[in-house]
């Protein structure tokens, strides 16, 4: 209706030169590669690599032929446990900043946002090599740091060690990343009227109960989004790896991701050849595992909250 | 209700803020003062500043003169300035389009749209490789831009027909009463208009080009097309044990970002705050 052009009966040339260009481009480079992966999956190859449509085969091999299996179902279980300290650390993080950062009259508070979102600017390679040096026994530099507080003991190489790679390389993203939720929830604490919390303020409330009671409820829809936006990044946290462990993801996988498993499987590695196809089944698995996430945010989560606010 | 605030509950506030800027800033300092010592001092004296006695710049010249960092820097700055400018030509015309006109199918098409802002493209990447060799545009610049054109569209249309709806009727109808083509209506009303959106999104869509490992490592690994990070990582790979070389190559690839983001951080910021009111 906004347009009177809009509704006659020839459809309008100038639309589709308005249109053609994003939709050619996005369509070529972003959603048939998509759908052919998913095609791709359903099939294998020969030793002469010609494609043959194979169905589930796949699929089966992958979650049970225990040469792919363990590497799979590890990956995933490791991608659950990045995603985990995610959750726990960086969003409570982000929380605790974003709530001093919209207290009234904190001073110097444009300065704080502006350098906590810094190391979030970066490339996540750099962010990995920075931290890989910082980390390194030969260095030494984390040791003397905790030799200040007379922990030096405590010192271990914790990026080579099976039982703790993996939440070290996390707690890294965390570290790149809190300024993400960090900004959004201050966005969303921003726009909460003044009336609300000083009606509080003058029954006698202080400041860590109205944002506990009166604060945190109206952003938990910024949590939940927050929540979602973690999960789907979770799948992009090759770079780290990559860039620390290599395509082997060591120790012995216990950093494999489905990133990296993705790109092994495409690629090979050492003995293995590379295969598309079974590249394109793990794609269409992580496929799969951020549908069932998002589809969790918008029928379970989102829902429930319009309702809560409501 | 300031006037309730204790001086211990603001001094709380402030340590808390503060340690928790070190630790964001710390690391990143560390590398960049460590980058002009010698390698001696690095290792004794890790947490000091460079003086006189420790100062270097070996490890710069040994980066330049061992690796072809300003190629890097020109293919990164070719790949991330050409799309963005393609990035937010078509992506401002597709949000016009969708925001403005009512035609069968908008909102199906709006909704097609939307779809690359939940998956991430990297899980089509084995038929994108495919389709950048039957192309052959393998090792190209081109390649990268079309892939990373793809993968910015749809949070830019989305973000910018959000802005776009609320563009006062009036100036659209009045121009259109004047009897001034569509086409013009867009370049010389709208698209100046946008322009504080335009610079958010910009920022947005940079970011993630310029940092990104996976696609240059899959589609132009070659050495004259590596981009900035994709160089930094096969350099360092290269070169592990050379302290010098490494910390070096780290603030050389720190440093113009940190500036630029300096430059634009009150955009950025701006862009983030307002981009999360709905």
């Amino acid at each position: 209706m906004s347009s009177s052009r809009g509704i006659s009966k020839k459809f309008p040339l100038h639309i589709v030169v308005f249109l053609a260009p994003a939709t050619l481009v996005y369509t070529l480079f972003m959603i048939y590669p998509l759908a052919d992966s998913i095609r791709l999956s359903f099939y294998s190859a020969d030793e002469t690599g010609a494609t043959y449509f194979a169905g589930l085969t796949n699929y089966i091999v992958m979650v049970t032929d225990p040469d792919w299996s363990g590497a799979f179902w590890n990956s995933l279980k490791n991608n659950f446990i990045f995603f985990c300290v995610h959750m726990l650390v960086q969003n409570p993080i982000g929380l605790l900043l974003a709530a001093l950062l919209s207290l009234p009259r904190v001073r110097g508070r444009n300065t704080y946002r502006t350098l906590l979102f810094m190391p979030t600017m970066l490339s996540v390679v750099i962010i990995g090599f920075v931290w890989q040096l910082i980390l390194s026994p030969l260095w030494g530099v984390s040791e003397t740091l905790l030799a200040y507080v007379g922990l030096e003991d405590w010192f271990r190489p914790w990026l080579g060690e099976e039982g703790t790679a993996l939440v070290t390389l996390s707690l890294i993203s965390v570290w790149q990343f809190v300024g993400i939720p960090m900004m959004l929830i201050y966005a969303a604490l921003l726009n909460i009227p003044d009336d609300l919390t000083e009606a509080a303020v003058i029954d006698g409330a202080n400041h860590f109960w109205v944002f506990w009671y009166v604060k945190l409820p109206l952003i938990l829809p910024t949590i939940a989004m927050v929540s979602i936006l973690t999960f789907v990044g979770n799948f992009n946290a090759f770079d780290l790896i990559y860039a620390v462990k290599g395509a082997l993801a060591g120790p012995n996988f216990s950093t494999d991701i489905m990133g990296t498993l993705f790109y092994r499987t495409f690629f090979g590695f050492q003995l293995q050849i590379g295969s598309p196809t079974m590249g394109a089944t793990v794609a269409t698995l992580m496929f799969l595992v951020i549908l069932v996430g998002v589809l969790f945010y918008l029928f379970v989560i989102q829902r429930r909250l319009q309702r809560y606010t409501l | 209700m300031a006037k309730r605030t204790s001086p211990i509950s603001t001094a709380a506030v402030h340590v808390i803020l503060l340690g928790y800027t070190v630790i964001a800033l710390w690391p990143i300092f560390l590398i960049l003062i460590n980058s002009f010592k010698t390698r001696k001092a690095i290792f004794r004296e890790p947490m000091g500043l460079p003086s006189p006695e420790t100062f270097t710049l070996i490890g710069f010249e040994k980066v330049l003169e061992k690796s072809s960092f300003d190629l890097y820097f020109f293919n990164s700055i070719t790949v991330t300035v050409v799309t963005l400018v393609v990035v937010l030509l078509t992506g401002a015309m597709a949000a016009w389009a969708l925001s403005e006109y009512r035609f069968k199918g908008s909102t199906w098409l709006a909704l097609y749209l939307a779809i690359g802002i939940m998956v991430p493209i990297r899980l089509g990447s084995v038929s994108i490789l495919q389709l950048i060799v039957d192309l052959n545009l393998i090792n190209t610049l081109t390649a990268l831009i079309l892939v990373y054109t793809a993968q910015s569209l749809p949070l830019t249309i989305f973000i910018l027909n959000e802005f776009m709806q609320q563009i006062p009727k009036d100036l659209k109808e009045a121009a259109r009463c004047d009897g001034i083509s569509e086409y013009m209506i867009f370049f010389q009303i709208i698209l100046p208009l946008t322009r504080p959106a335009i610079a958010t999104v910009g920022v947005f869509t940079m970011v993630p080009i310029w940092n990104d490992l996976w696609f240059p490592l899959i589609l132009a690994p070659s050495d004259g097309t590596q981009t900035i990070t994709l160089g930094v990582q096969q350099f360092i790979g290269q070169y592990v044990t050379d302290w010098n070389s490494v910390l070096a190559s780290l603030t050389m690839a720190i440093v113009p970002v940190l500036i630029l983001y300096l430059l634009l951080s009150r955009q950025l910021i701006r862009g983030i705050t307002a981009g999360a009111v709905k």
